[in-house]
This record gives structure tokens, C-alpha cells and sequence, in this order.
């Protein structure tokens, strides 16, 4: 019988055009069994959370570089609500500054990853996060 | 059932759940398909097959786009293979179809293969199912590359579209791997590229070769380059052609009394086996499997074992 798998969307808003470190943390969840949906560059908080709601995903991870995260990331949370999915964690990865971080906790954003954090410890968190939800 | 009831209301949060529903648990599958059925079957089903690289998922975007601005709702079920290491799959085909996610007309899921062989997953066709029930006029099922997926895909939709690109060889491929034969319509995708001309005379040669007498629908080869939209119109009037043939000629209803057909003999299959395994002495099937491992048995006689020591359990209880 089919076992429950686990959905990851893992999605760039934002205007940067470097995706390696999403594809990088993307290939690292498949590899630990996980489904992950990548839907590319450039995407606007609509379509990230249209693309959550479509694919019916357990966890969305947010990649930025360009340093709109904090009107962005509002914005994708609010979508979220909106479309009734408010229970999904959604992390953050990219080029966030500290004095940020609170204020995107506070905001709802379960788990924030700067440069330098390894595929491991994403993994790590992941499952942890999920576990809780 | 609720969720069918929001589905059929149009919640597309609902759409979303139960394809997953039908995804994970087997166990649920015949009360949900059972409410869903009546309400489908009003969809035109697309196959898209094809290598890797041959623009598929591109093409299934753009081709989306001129279906939507004709007014009709298209629904997308893109399938890419699980990894038979982890368990796990990247499901990438969205990236060619971002404009499509905010489109309210359009359903895209993507669908990890789980192990099926096939070129498509167990549940493609159940998600083919809920999209047809949520009012989707046009479903597109994208395959996994070419290679095994020929009959599935012939069998999953209406019409199949083959995509090729010049230079891929995949003019030769075709023929190989059976591709042929399940073609309802022939994409000579990149044709901006050296070798289009060719790849459409060779297609073009293989069907007078293949084409029998009393052959009504030749395959149209039909160019386009998908990544800048061109020749999409075309592809989309040769779409519904088809499916006008197909109702015309009384062989729409065919194929839906084939795939119907094989469809209950997939399910009986699987649960004969089921109630087979469950008949069996505890440890029994694992020591026959040791035994064939080992090669004391051969598979027709560890088959027949098995069936036989099912039936006399079955009638003992």
C-alpha cells in the first residue's frame, strides 16, 4: 500500500536570480525521501501560495537574496491564511540580517537558515517541525 | 462525502486534499472514486509524452495559455519519477508553467511516480478523476520522459501528443521504443533548430510506412517553438480535430469502455492478491520467497503452491 509522503514547495520570491542554494537544499530533502515540489524564480506571493494550496504541501520553505524579505514574506503569510492553509510552517533561507530574525518569528515563520547552514541541519529541523504540526 | 461535495462546488483546496487522499491511503480510494465518478467523464484527456529535453512541460504552458484564452479551464497532472534510492522526488515541471499558478481556470499538480513503472503513478489517473469532477474542460497528463510509459499513457487519455526535439535523435527513438504507435499527433518542438526540416520528413516517412488501409486519422506533424509560443494554435485546433474524430467515429466510446475495463481489472488484480496473501498461514508467502531466492522452487511452481494452499485454507474457514 501507498505510504503518506511528505510535500515540500520550495520557492524564490523576490527579484534575485540566484537559485543555487534553493536548488541546493531542494535536491538535499528529495534525497531524505521527502516530495519536493520546486517551482522556480521569481515568484510573487499569489503564486506561492496558490502553488501551496494546488499541490497540498506539508511545509513551504522560502528562499531570499534580495532583502525583500520583510515585505514579502507578510504578504505570503497572509495569502496562506487567507486560502485556509495558516497551519503550514514556513521557513526561511537566504541572506536574512539577525536583527531581522525576531521580527519574522514573531511574524509566524517557523525556522530561519542563514549561509552556511548545512543541508543536515535543515533536514533536522524539518522533521522537527513536523513532528510538532 | 464533504470533500466531494466541495470539490463538485468548485473549493479547490478540496480538489487539492483528495488527490493526496487518493495518493496515500489505497484504503480510501473506493469510497471517494465512488462518489466522485458520476460527476466525471465530461474531460478531454491529453497525454503529452516524450524524452527528456523534448520541452514538454513548456509546450503543456503555453499550449494551457491559448486553451484558457479560448475560455475553457485546463487542469495539468505532471508526473516526474520518485528516486528509487531515498523514496524521495524533485518535482520541477511548475518552473515552465509559473504564469499558470494564479490563473484560477488552471489546476496544476505534480506527481512523484512512487514506484509505479509505468510512466505515470498509481493515483494519475484518480487525479485525472478529481480535476474532470472539478470542471476542468481540457486535462493534460504530462508523462515521465519516454521509454515505459507508451501503453499507460495510450490507455490514461484520449488523445496523445509526441513530442520530439531536432537533434535528440529522438526521430529514430520514436520508432524503438513504441512511441509510434500510441501518436495521435506528432510535436516537432525547437523547430527553430538545425535538423527540424528532417525530423519532420522522417516522421513523415515512418507514418506512409506505418499507416494502414482504412487508417481515417493520420497524425498531423504539427511544428513549434514552445519557449516562444509560436505554432500553438495549430497544435491546439489539431487537439480538438481529434477528439471530434474520436466522437465521430464511435471510437471516443471505445476507449473509455477499454480504459474502464482495464481499470476493474487492475483493482480486481490487486484484490484478489490481497485476499489471497490474507488466506495464507502466517510466514508462509516470506518462506516461499526464501525458497524461490534460494532456488529450490521456480516462480509458476511457488505461484501455484501458494494458490492452492489459499483455496484449501479458504474452505476450511
Amino acid at each position: 500500500m501507498a505510504e503518506r509522503k511528505v510535500r515540500i514547495l520550495i520557492a524564490k520570491p523576490g527579484l534575485d536570480g540566484h537559485d543555487r542554494g534553493a536548488k541546493v537544499v531542494a535536491r538535499a530533502l528529495r534525497d531524505t525521501g521527502f516530495e519536493v515540489i520546486y517551482s522556480g524564480l521569481r515568484q510573487t506571493p499569489e503564486m506561492i501560495a496558490e502553488t501551496a494550496l494546488q499541490e497540498d504541501v506539508d511545509l513551504v520553505g522560502l528562499s531570499i537574496l534580495s532583502g525583500a524579505h520583510m515585505t514579502l514574506f507578510p504578504r505570503i503569510l497572509k495569502l496562506l491564511q487567507e486560502k485556509g492553509l495558516g497551519g503550514i510552517p514556513v521557513l526561511a533561507g537566504g541572506i536574512i540580517p539577525d536583527e531581522d530574525v525576531p521580527a519574522l518569528k514573531e511574524m509566524g515563520i517557523a525556522g530561519i537558515f542563514g549561509p552556511g547552514t548545512s543541508t543536515q541541519e535543515i533536514v533536522k529541523s524539518i522533521n522537527q517541525i513536523l513532528k510538532r504540526v | 462525502m464533504e470533500i466531494v461535495e466541495r470539490l463538485l462546488a468548485g473549493d479547490r483546496r478540496a480538489a487539492a486534499r483528495l488527490i493526496s487522499l487518493l495518493e496515500n491511503d489505497a484504503s480510501q480510494a473506493p469510497r471517494l472514486v465512488a462518489a466522485l465518478y458520476p460527476h466525471t467523464g465530461r474531460a478531454h484527456i491529453v497525454g503529452v509524452t516524450g524524452s527528456a529535453g523534448t520541452g514538454k512541460s513548456t509546450l503543456v504552458g503555453e499550449l494551457t495559455k491559448k486553451i484558457r484564452a479560448r475560455g475553457e479551464k485546463v487542469g495539468i497532472v505532471a508526473v516526474d519519477p520518485t528516486s528509487p534510492f531515498s523514496g524521495g522526488a524533485l518535482l520541477g515541471d511548475r518552473i515552465r508553467m509559473q504564469e499558470l499558478s494564479t490563473d484560477e481556470g488552471v489546476f496544476i499538480r505534480s506527481m512523484a511516480t512512487r514506484g509505479s513503472l509505468g510512466g505515470l503513478a498509481r493515483a494519475t489517473g484518480d487525479g485525472v478523476k478529481v480535476l474532470d469532477a472539478l470542471g476542468q474542460d481540457l486535462i493534460f497528463i504530462e508523462t515521465v520522459g519516454a521509454g515505459q510509459s507508451e501503453v499507460e499513457i495510450a490507455r490514461a487519455a484520449h488523445t496523445v501528443v509526441v513530442v520530439v526535439a531536432p537533434g535528440l535523435g529522438d526521430e529514430i527513438q520514436a520508432i524503438k521504443a513504441g512511441l509510434f504507435e500510441i501518436a495521435d499527433l506528432f510535436v516537432v518542438n525547437k523547430a527553430d533548430r538545425e535538423g527540424a526540416e528532417g525530423a519532420v520528413a522522417t516522421l513523415n516517412y515512418l507514418l506512409d510506412m506505418n499507416q494502414t488501409e482504412g487508417d481515417r486519422w493520420r497524425p498531423p506533424i504539427l511544428k513549434t517553438v514552445a519557449i516562444r509560443g509560436e505554432g500553438m494554435e495549430a497544435v491546439v485546433d489539431a487537439l480538438k480535430e481529434h477528439l471530434w474524430y474520436l466522437k465521430e467515429s464511435g471510437k471516443l466510446e471505445l476507449k473509455n469502455r477499454e480504459r474502464g475495463e482495464e481499470e476493474v481489472k487492475r483493482i480486481i488484480s490487486e484484490a484478489f492478491l490481497g485476499r489471497l496473501l490474507s488466506r495464507l498461514k502466517e510466514g508462509e508467502w516470506e518462506r516461499m520467497m526464501l525458497r524461490l531466492a534460494a532456488r529450490e522452487v521456480d516462480p509458476y511452481t511457488a505461484a501455484e503452491k501458494l494458490l492452492e494452499s489459499s483455496r484449501e485454507l479458504g474452505q476450511e474457514g
